[in-house]
């Protein structure tokens, strides 16, 4: 294959070289940076900034509910913060976190030296940035004109006619309403930013089947990204229609739809679920061959149970619906699509099996998240399982089970493996490590608090606890668990408040990473930690999957396997 | 009342709730058994390979894949499904489609904001929060069909030990049925979050043997009796907004926002479980709703003393 010249590096910006040092300087310089390695760190540490704040949410919310009949929390507080915590983790946590690594890694995964927009990268950032001010300026806000209430209580999914003014008077639920439009158009201008690079600046030899498995997940959630905001920012239009100039979309007193917004919602909802976690197996797929010291197991399969699980999921929306009265022939639809959704996953966990089948495995930090991930996502897919099974679900659906579930699948999958990329990833980005030692306590503190909290989780929701109640009565014997599910709290608070002391202290003081501090084998490994503004100065011929097990094994290199 | 059972799904009592509770087990052998063999062989890998190895330096032997097993372990997953949901499509439509047999009992529950209304209408009946309803037996099956409708926001109307969940939805008419198979009182409680108080909007299902439904029945539809030493208090309530929300029959009071006060005190709580229902709870709860339950949306009646006294006295021989 020929080589292409690489244009030589970007000269620094001009501006950045004749700024004053100091603070203001370096302030400065982030808030102008285009760079997609600063904004991808300026994503991941705003994610983990509301991450804190959402966290502190639910402590709260699980103080109130310790024990029954406790007023620590009075009932308008309560929805407040179960609002604001299911909207922070999703639109401020996760899609932050996701985007900001996809940001961080992607270029240097393929090769590149920015994404192909970085002005749209730098829009994206400060919209979404603006757009979790917007949600939280709610509690100075939301009192405006009309005096009614502050921070929304609509819930995260704000179901109609709830969110109508009818029943929500006052500006709180504009503020949502407002809050997660913005946010989606940051998102919206990330995914197409992602697949454009993707799509046009991967370094000569890096095929598309030769793309880093963490790289073919973000193609997939960004296409994704793109078929499911847009419908979401539509309905969240037509709700400010009918709040500000009285259209009736969702207005029932006046023949609106309250089920339309339902699918609308999870239309988006549902494969958002997904958008979030597809990077995490991504992550994953990343980490556990280095930790075993193997390739990956069925790169083929992998990357195609990726793709299918992106196509299938599109047509689950409506399982969040069973109990809704859709019929027959639509409930029995969406647990067959919801099912087979199942069947790739299941394909992914089996290669991470195999992968780590004959390996020399190292239990660092990252490799143990990564294994706590395996059990604990095993688990959210077969629960995932049990709610496709739609009389099931009508017993179990907006029940403690499902809070159960979906924890499951977003802190003992997501946030377990965003830790994993965090101790992974954070010696490039930063130069150094992170303490080994404080990262074991902070996986242990997590790993049994997590489990404590919400294995439990699923036995209220069997016993009848409906979601989003600020109490209940104390003859429904939900008393102990709910008091165990409290406990479980503190451990994690802890775990998270080690990961924080960690960052910090390692800042400073972590050992030198060096270049490839893990023996790693994709691109972002063969430049220095930092790497510099223009990211190679010249990139390593990509001649497979790995380039840097070729260059480390001249003599058994991996493209004759491929 | 009798002690309160634990509204488990696993504990049912009526047959859509004994279906699904079947159902579930079957789809709990299968996703445990796909549990056992995962994680089992995760932890076996994990023990096995995560020793540390003789020669660390030299890398393992590199398995890129084999078509055999990747094809294996993706049809056998789909063969697993395909089965899965053929039993599930058998339950959604054996539950969804039972048609309505000529003597089965019909009721009407509407949600509301924060309480439920429970109507017989071939009985006459309006009570609220509490639904009564005969047992079913093999000699004589008893089935109760239940229309779910809802006046304001969405609501879900969930008796665990019953049925599954049903959303009540504005400008929609959903139904549910129930065959109760045993006598007891059985908790649910709204399962939809439906704005302030979505957690104290309690329901209760009571099932009597037959005969006694049926004098539960005659005494609903009799017009509770006239008490000269309550004459005031009915004045009162006549004269005051009650009427304005409250119906009871046989009286100038026909509003439809509230709860039908006609046989108030034959239900055990106020505010739909907020408070149990005694003379001198419900002189609170009309003196200021708020203090059991913040932003009911019965106003506080600023009513002196005296005026509580001849309400309550009223309202007390609504038996």
């Amino acid at each position: 294959m020929a080589t292409i010249p690489l244009p030589a590096p970007a000269p620094v910006d001009a501006v950045e070289a004749s700024s004053p040092s100091g603070l203001a300087a370096t302030l400065h310089d982030w808030v102008v940076t285009v760079d997609h390695k600063r904004l991808g760190i300026m994503y991941v540490v705003t994610g983990l900034v509301f991450l804190v704040i959402g966290g502190i949410e639910a402590s709260l919310m699980r103080l109130q509910l310790a024990w029954p009949g406790l007023t620590l929390v009075p009932a308008d507080t309560f929805n407040r913060l179960f609002t604001l915590h299911g909207t922070t983790m999703v639109f401020l946590v996760g899609i932050p976190i996701v985007f900001g690594f996809a940001n961080y890694l992607v270029p240097l995964m393929i090769g590149a030296r920015d994404l192909a927009f970085p002005r749209l990268n730098a829009f994206g950032f400060w919209i979404l940035l603006f757009g979790g001010v917007l949600l939280y300026f709610s509690f100075l806000g939301g009192d405006g004109l009309y005096g009614a209430g502050s921070a929304p209580a609509v819930g995260w999914f704000a179901y109609a006619p709830l969110s109508e003014r009818a029943f929500t008077p006052g500006n709180a639920t504009d503020y949502w309403n407002l809050s997660v439009l913005i946010t989606g158009f940051g998102t919206i201008a990330t995914a197409i930013n992602l697949i454009a690079t993707i799509a046009t600046m991967r370094a000569p030899g890096m095929t598309l089947g030769r793309l880093p498995v963490y790289v073919w997940t973000m193609l997939v959630v960004s296409a994704m990204t793109l078929l499911i905001l847009p419908p979401l920012s539509a309905a969240q239009i037509m709700l400010l229609l009918d709040r500000f100039l009285g259209a009736h979309y969702f207005d029932t007193q006046a023949g609106g739809s309250a089920i339309i917004w339902q699918h609308f919602f999870w239309f988006f909802g549902h494969p958002e679920v997904y958008v979030l976690m597809v990077p995490g197996f991504g992550f994953v797929s990343e980490i556990i061959p280095v930790f075993s010291r193997k390739v990956i197991f069925g790169y083929a399969s992998l990357v195609a149970a990726t793709v299918a699980i992106g196509a299938v999921s599109m047509s689950t929306w409506a399982h969040h619906m069973f109990a809704v009265g859709m019929g027959g022939t639509l409930n029995s639809f969406f647990a067959a699509s919801t099912m087979l959704v199942g069947v790739p996953t299941g394909v992914k966990i089996f290669n991470w099996l195999a992968t780590l089948y004959g390996g020399k495995l190292r239990f660092q930090t990252p490799m143990l998240f990564c294994c706590a991930f395996l059990f604990q996502f095993l688990c959210a897919g077969l629960t995932g399982i049990m709610l496709a099974v739609a009389p099931f679900d009508w017993q179990l659906t907006d029940s403690y089970f499902v809070v159960a579930h979906f924890h499951f699948v977003l802190i003992g999958g997501l946030i377990f493996t965003i830790f994993a990329a965090l101790y992974y990833w954070f010696p490039k980005a930063t130069g150094r490590m992170l303490s080994e030692r404080l990262g074991k306590w902070h996986f242990w503190l997590l790993t049994v608090g997590f489990n404590l909290t919400f294995v439990t989780m699923h036995l209220q929701g069997v016993l009848g606890m409906p979601r989003r109640i600020y109490t209940y009565p104390a003859d429904r014997g939900w008393d102990i668990l709910n008091l165990v599910t409290t406990l479980g709290v503190p451990l994690q608070a802890l775990g998270v408040l080690i990961f924080v002391i960690n960052v910090v202290y390692s800042l400073r003081h972590g050992t030198p990473a060096g270049d490839n501090p893990w023996e790693a084998w994709t691109l972002e490994w063969a430049t220095t930690s930092p790497p510099p503004a223009y990211n190679f100065a010249t990139v390593p011929p990509v001649t497979s999957r790995r380039p840097l097990w070729d260059v480390q094994h001249p003599d058994d290199p991996d493209g004759p396997h491929e | 009342m009798t002690p309160i059972e634990t509204p488990n799904i696993f504990a049912p009592v009526s047959t859509p709730a004994f279906a699904i509770r079947d159902l579930s087990f079957v789809v709990l052998a299968i996703t445990g058994v796909i549990f056992v063999i995962v994680a089992g062989f995760a932890v076996y890998t994990l023990i096995r390979f995560g020793r540390r190895p003789a020669n660390p330096e030299v890398e393992p032997a590199q398995v890129y894949g084999s078509t055999q097993i990747e094809l294996a372990w993706a049809v056998v997953p789909l063969l697993i499904v395909v089965v899965l949901f053929l039993v599930t499509a058998r339950y959604v439509w054996g539950i969804e489609r039972r048609p309505q047999p000529p003597g089965a009992l019909e009721i009407t529950v509407v949600g509301n904001q924060w309480w439920w209304e429970v109507r017989y209408p071939k009985l006459g009946i309006v009570t609220a929060n509490e639904i009564h309803v005969p047992v079913s037996d093999e000699v004589s099956p008893a089935l109760t069909f239940i229309t779910i409708k809802s006046v304001d926001v969405a609501h879900s109307f969930w008796v665990p030990q019953l049925a599954g969940k049903m959303d009540a939805i504005p400008n929609k008419t959903n139904r549910v049925w129930i065959e109760p198979r045993r006598v007891g009182t059985f908790v649910g409680q709204c399962a939809e979050y439906c704005g302030l108080q979505h957690a104290l909007m309690l329901l209760v299902v009571v099932v009597h043997p037959k005969d006694e439904f049926r004098t539960w029945v005659a005494a609903q539809q009799a017009a509770p009796a006239e008490q000269t030493a309550a004459r005031a208090g009915r004045e009162l309530f006549s004269s005051l907004a009650c009427v304005n929300c409250h119906s009871v029959r046989g009286t100038p009071g026909n509003g439809v926002f509230g709860p039908d006060l006609t046989h108030l005190m034959s239900r055990a709580t106020l505010g739909a479980g907020a408070v149990r229902n005694t003379p001198e709870n419900l002189r609170a709860w009309v003196k200021d709703p708020g203090a059991f339950k913040v932003g009911a949306l019965m106003p506080a009646m600023k009513l002196d003393d005296a005026q509580l006294d001849h309400l309550v006295a009223y309202l007390v021989t609504l038996r």
